[in-house]
């Protein structure tokens, strides 16, 4: 049985002829302790697929199992860093991370709690921001905060949508290590959703590419052979790097030119000339 | 020179980086006093001009008045009599000054009687409290009220029964309007519910709120020999102000970021938890917005509902003093609408202090 299984999920959004498909015939299957990334183009329906996953929405048909039970609802085995960080904004670092830690484990006592909760911002290197409210913090620690926060509820899964997508370079490159540092400390499931190719080459086990919408579907897999723990400088001259990375961008580059043709529509212009008023 | 002392002004930006700002921008700086100065001039001139305008108004009208009363006396008795009605308007005799817009000078004058007269209730309170001190404490040891002194009101009491009765219905419109605003603001199908009500009670004039009241109050109050003036006022002025409360708080609620409704489902809140963490905290600056409204409309409708319901506030006053009829009466209604403004204006300030400090997203607000 697998850890994470989705069969045949189909997502419409609206009804009758209104409706839209955004997600067609989407069929996956994650092991425990694996780490999966999804790489699409934005608007491809990846947040729609998060969201299935995570319990945010049901889909129109097919199921989706986790550990092979039905998912119908959000739930603590599952953590979500959300691609917007999704803090509250009047409440500091401390609390927003309390607030979650407290509903993941209700009958500790609080003084456990607050010792959970400096645990965390201690690990994502925020410990002197604690009392800060997330307006005076900048994107990279926002993000930070949301992903201690996801982590402090201790999920057995943690899904990632675009985590670090609003990021700059420098930042995303730190925080990738320092998830990736704290994922190889106790190696839970992971589902990263990525626009960068080299984002999902450098952090997970497999790589699948999202055909974009309307109606997407998952493409073909990509094994990532590189061993852990990785080095980004040193990657850049792995034959294996290579190989994937221009592989899934062909694979990318080709649909997208697809999508390109396909939405070409053809205009037919009447046929009109010009009346004459003369006689 | 001029740049050193602007910076030994700014203690409270003490950080080094910037003062370095400040001594790379003096130009900045500078031009940021002289605006400032320029502000408080045009502000100062603008009021001198406002004040020139009404001086030069009510001399017009008093003219106007001063003339209509000579002509008819010369019409109607003859010109001896003319002649001394006009002596008795020029040597400024109160029996026969006209009755028309005080000017400023008469206004400040009335004020200064005002206070002068509130002195004078106070010595005399003070006077009687301290002659029934004994009596009273009897009284008390008897298990009787105390005698109060039920003197004449000064115009301090006055204003200070008009806060008081302000506030009383600021109260009752905020514990009607923010709970109800959160219930109907949760459930779509309430707010359908209870659309049609708000639509129609939110235009109704605070005249017809008061005769509403007086009506529900009167009967309750039935066979009560207490006076029931300020319970009506405060009640009417509620539920006239209540509206903007009411509609913004179901506007705050039902309007909360997708984004942090996410996160209470992913966090798994409670509905319990999920209202006072995340709804409420969200909607809070649509509430004080709604709350500010409200206390602006109370003090604005006050006057007219204490006229109506004889509570000793300042809309009794002015009533009173426009029948009055006085020589001073005029100009003491001027001062009211003075104290009514700068009241007003105050009241809206402090509501943006509270506003601003409850909010977390300080930078959007007006």
């Amino acid at each position: 049985m697998a850890y994470l299984e989705l069969n045949n999920i189909y997502k419409t959004y609206g009804e009758g002829e209104n409706s839209t498909e955004v997600l067609s015939n989407i069929n996956l299957t994650m092991e425990e302790g694996e780490f999966v990334a999804i790489v699409g183009f934005t608007g491809s329906g990846k947040t729609t697929l998060v969201n299935l996953i995570n319990g945010l929405l049901q889909p129109t048909s097919g199921e989706v199992l986790f550990k092979g039970v039905p998912v119908t609802d959000t739930s603590h085995e599952r953590g979500v860093i959300f691609q917007n960080y999704s803090l509250l904004p009047w409440l500091t670092v401390g609390q927003n991370i309390y607030m979650a830690v407290k509903e993941a484990f209700p009958k500790e006592s609080k003084k456990v709690l607050m010792e959970r909760v400096k645990e965390y911002v201690g690990m994502v290197n925020l410990s002197p921001a604690i009392n800060k409210r997330p307006k005076e913090l900048s994107g990279g620690m926002r993000q930070r905060v949301a992903v201690a926060r996801a982590l402090a509820m201790n999920p057995e899964m943690i899904i990632m949508d675009e985590p670090l997508g609003a990021l700059d370079a420098l930042t995303r490159g730190n925080l990738q290590d320092e998830i990736l540092n704290i994922w190889s400390q106790d190696k839970r499931t992971a589902l990263l959703i990525t626009n960068d190719v080299d984002e999902g080459i450098y952090m997970a086990d497999r790589i699948i590419p999202l055909k974009p919408g309307p109606n997407a579907t998952l493409g073909p897999e990509f094994k990532i052979n590189i061993e852990r723990p990785r080095d980004k400088t040193a990657m850049n001259d792995n034959p294996e790097y290579k190989k994937t990375r221009n592989a899934i961008i062909e694979y990318l580059m080709d649909i997208g030119d697809e999508r390109k043709t396909v939405s070409d529509v053809e205009y037919k212009l009447p046929e009109l000339t010009p009346k004459s008023f003369v006689a | 020179m001029e740049q050193e002392m602007v910076l030994k002004n700014e203690n409270s930006l003490s950080s080094s980086l910037k003062q370095m700002l400040l001594k790379l921008t003096p130009s900045i700086k500078k031009d940021g006093i002289i605006k400032s100065l320029k502000n408080t001039g045009i502000t100062l001139l603008s009021i001198l001009m406002f004040i020139g305008l009404w001086q030069m108004g009510s001399k017009a009208l008093y003219n106007k008045e001063a003339d209509y009363r000579i002509e008819k006396a010369l019409t109607e008795r003859g010109e001896e009599a003319a002649a001394a009605e006009r002596a008795c308007i020029e040597s400024g005799d109160s029996s026969c000054q006209p009755n028309t817009l005080p000017s400023p000078s008469q206004v400040w004058a009335s004020l200064q009687s005002l206070i002068a007269d509130h002195n004078l209730i106070g010595a005399k309170k003070n006077a009687f409290a301290k002659k029934m001190a004994a009596t009273n404490e009897k009284m008390i040891a008897e298990g009787k009220d105390p005698i109060v002194y039920t003197g004449r009101a000064s115009f301090v009491d006055i204003v200070l029964t008009s806060i008081k009765t302000v506030f009383a219905g600021f109260l009752l419109a905020m514990f009607i309007a923010v709970p109800i605003g959160i219930i109907i603001g949760l459930s779509p199908s309430l707010r359908s519910a209870f659309n049609w009500f708000i639509q129609i009670f939110k235009p109704v004039s605070p005249v017809v709120w008061y005769l509403l009241v007086f009506m529900i109050v009167k009967t309750l109050y039935i066979g009560d020999s207490s006076d029931n003036a300020f319970v009506i006022s405060f009640i009417s002025v509620g539920l006239c102000a209540m509206w903007a409360t009411l509609v913004n708080t179901a506007m705050g609620v039902a309007s909360v970021d997708k984004d942090y409704i996410n996160v209470a489902k992913v966090l798994k809140l409670g509905t319990f938890q999920k209202v006072f963490k995340v709804i409420l905290p969200s909607s809070l600056p649509l509430i004080f917005t709604g709350l500010r409204i409200t206390l602006s409309v109370a003090w604005m409708v006050l006057i007219a509902i204490e006229l109506l319901a004889q509570s000793q506030g300042l809309g009794l006053f002015v009533w009173e003093e426009f029948q009055n009829g006085a020589n001073d009466s005029n100009s003491k209604i001027i001062v009211a609408m003075f104290v009514i403004g700068i009241i007003g204006f105050l009241l809206d300030r402090l509501m943006l202090a509270v506003q601003n400090m409850v909010s977390f997203n300080k930078n959007e607000m007006a």
